[in-house]
């Protein structure tokens, strides 16, 4: 496991964004090879969108070889409502890039068959042969995607009924009015992401600082799902000064202390040879 | 190839690189466009998963509604109260001309004119041409020929006498026989009628107001010696609008604010806008009143041209008629005198003046000759904004607010030479 710490917000995203343009370069994706890439919605991944969005308009990336998978939906929700992660995806990310609608994959939580769609999804994820980076934000109570507290960490993709508080906190979105917030969400599960051949998780703000201690320092635990990624062989957590405020200053020091390695993997990568 | 052939065949335009007025803000945002409407880009991915075929980058202009002008005399030397002989020519020359302006839609104005203009007389003995207007044009769709009619705006000839302006006296009329007999005898039809302006004081004028009303075309008031209460009945039986606020009705009076106080007037039934014209060209009305209205009444200002024969002519002398004129800046005289014959400023001018004059937003400026004009005609729901599903009419516009392409139904209409 890697921990990355920025200062901030804005550094923790532009990091991440710079490490998922890397790895789309270096895949060196084109149309017999697509780079597979796991997404989140949420407000944490905002900042890393943005720059995503302004290195594609500099000309230093392109999506058009990527396939994106996101993490859920909620059920019932209408496609076009604000909240809905379908509207999420396409105003804060690819409204913006080059990216073609056919290789972009959302749970459709209107389905007539919810499970048969959740069992497609995996089944689309396979096809494209498995996902390259999946990128993913946590909840203050250590979730991931939708996997909630005491979620099986081998679940797959599934219905989900939201947690209380989980569906208090998003009726600020929904007008306040509980009633309109929807109860239940379609998620990837724990297992599904942990097949990715990496994963990135993004912590950001004092509240989640919690969330990353006992994701990090603490045993592997369904009640903090996002701990599981301890048996991740790949994983590299991004986040800011104000989310190590649980940790152990020796980890802080340690992981602060391999940071000049560490930022070699967001240098931009070495050009091809010049022509003469 | 990126269209989905099974919703349709027609190609997507994507205007990049601009800011588009939408929800009364500037937005950056692209605007796509299929079939001559514009497209919600977010559905076309998820449902269709098209794209677009074709880019036009808009080098961050501003993509404002197309224009509308319902009051429009004439211009470029036609007028359109001028029986000639070829009408249907006069009006397909000024609806080319004005593209350039941003107009992509207008209501002909004709003011009081013989009953001839109007609809066919009975024959007289001698054999003579007759001056028909009115059953000559239809309403039609814009193009590449010119900016769309959305119907007649008739201007009398049922207003006063006493604030007659410029119309010809003899033709003027009352409702002798108790209401819209009148208006059918005078007009013949009102098949491309979009609008009535009249007096409202004139007897049996509420029934006509009702019945015109009734039949889906905009009752405007002016040319006008009403008092307020009148004007406030008007508006209850169904009158929406105010023909050039200010000229030709009593001035402002504050125990009697007439015609001006519907303004702010709380006698407007619930849900229902008074809107008003402006001749916001610096001239025919001082920009302080042009203010005083502004802030009294944001949302109902429309800006008209009333624009003339003379509107586009370039400076100096011309003959117009029986008359010569010369026109200076934005002044046109009756040649060798200082007597204003009409506005000639040009719908752009007048946003550009408004702005500069109200100190108001781009966005108000603009709104002020689409939305608001388009609402005044019930006609919102397809024209005046860039909603999903309207007609794509557009204004390309530097940050000066100055035209430098005009599109209707997707399709350039004019585009500023380099």
């Amino acid at each position: 496991m890697k921990l990355i710490i920025l200062n901030d917000y804005d550094q923790a995203s532009e990091w991440a964004a710079k490490y998922i343009k890397n790895k789309i370069l270096m895949f060196k994706p084109g149309p017999e090879r697509y780079f597979t890439l796991g997404l989140p919605t949420g407000s944490t991944p905002l900042g890393c969108y943005k720059k995503l969005i302004e290195y594609y308009k500099n000309g230093d990336v392109s999506f058009q070889y990527v396939k994106t998978f996101n993490m859920d939906e909620y059920v019932g929700l209408p496609r076009d409502h604000p909240e809905s992660y379908h509207s999420f995806m396409w105003n804060n990310f690819f409204k913006h890039i080059d990216i073609k609608a056919e290789n972009t994959h959302i749970l459709d939580g209107n389905a007539a068959d919810l499970q048969a769609e959740c069992q497609a999804f995996e089944e689309k994820i396979t096809a494209a042969g498995g996902i390259e980076l999946f990128v993913g934000g946590i909840g203050p109570d250590g979730h991931i995607a939708f996997n909630e507290p005491g979620s099986s960490l081998v679940s797959r993709t599934r219905v989900k009924t939201l947690a209380k508080d989980t569906i208090m906190a998003n009726a600020r979105f929904f007008d306040g009015d509980l009633s309109k917030v929807p109860t239940m969400a379609l998620t990837v599960g724990v297992g599904t992401v942990m097949d990715a051949k990496e994963v990135m998780i993004l912590i950001t703000g004092a509240h989640k600082a919690f969330a990353l201690y006992k994701a990090i320092e603490e045993g592997v635990n369904h009640m903090w799902t996002v701990s599981a990624f301890q048996q991740h062989p790949q994983t590299v957590f991004v986040c800011d000064e104000d989310a190590t405020l649980e940790l152990r200053v020796k980890t802080v020091k340690y992981f602060k202390g391999m940071m000049h390695v560490h930022n070699k993997l967001v240098e931009a990568p070495p050009r091809g040879p010049k022509k003469n | 190839m990126p269209s989905n052939k099974s919703v349709s065949d027609a190609p997507i335009t994507q205007f990049i690189n601009c800011r588009i007025l939408r929800d009364h803000q500037l937005q950056r945002e692209d605007l796509w466009v299929r079939d001559g409407r514009i497209l919600d880009p977010e559905k076309l991915f998820f449902d269709e998963q098209g794209y677009a075929d074709k880019r036009v980058d808009c080098e961050g202009s501003i993509i404002a509604p197309g224009f509308i002008d319902v009051q429009i005399n004439g211009g470029y030397g036609i007028d359109f109260s001028q029986a000639s002989e070829d009408v249907v020519a006069g009006i397909s020359f000024v609806a080319k001309k004005i593209l350039e302006h941003g107009v992509t839609s207008f209501c002909p104005t004709l003011v009081t004119s013989p009953p001839a203009v109007y609809h066919k007389v009975p024959p007289t003995l001698e054999p003579r041409w007759e001056p028909l207007v009115l059953p000559q044009v239809k309403v039609h769709n814009g193009g590449a020929h010119g900016a769309g009619v959305l119907g007649f705006h008739l201007e009398g000839p049922f207003i006063s006498l006493e604030k007659k302006g410029a119309h010809p006296e003899q033709f003027l009329r009352t409702f002798r026989s108790g209401g819209i007999e009148d208006v059918m005898e005078a007009y013949g039809s009102l098949d491309n009628v979009a609008m009535v302006t009249l007096a409202p004081e004139l007897a049996s004028s509420q029934s006509v107001v009702r019945e015109l009303s009734k039949r889906g075309i905009t009752v405007s008031l002016g040319h006008s010696v009403a008092n307020l209460a009148q004007a406030e009945e008007a508006v209850k039986h169904g009158a929406s609008f105010i023909t050039h606020l200010f000229n030709a009705m009593l001035p402002f009076h504050h125990r009697d604010p007439g015609i001006v106080g519907l303004l702010t007037s709380d006698q407007v039934p619930a849900g229902r806008t008074v809107y008003y014209g402006m001749i916001a060209d610096g001239i025919h009305t001082n920009p302080a009143a042009l203010r005083i209205a502004h802030r009294a009444h944001p949302s109902g200002l429309v800006l008209v041209t009333d624009a003339i024969t003379a509107m586009g002519l370039p400076p100096g002398r011309h003959t117009l008629g029986q008359q010569v004129i010369e026109i200076q800046g934005l002044n046109a005289y009756v040649a060798g005198t200082t007597t204003l014959c009409g506005s000639i400023a040009t719908l752009d001018m007048c946003i550009r003046h408004f702005k500069q004059a109200s100190g108001c937003s781009v966005e108000e400026a603009l709104e002020a000759a689409s939305l608001h004009p388009a609402q005044l005609l019930g006609i919102s729901h397809k024209k005046g904004n860039l909603d999903y599903g309207s007609d794509a009419d557009l204004v390309l516009l530097d940050d000066g607010l100055n035209v430098s392409a005009t599109y209707i139904s997707g399709d350039e209409v004019w585009r500023r030479g380099p």
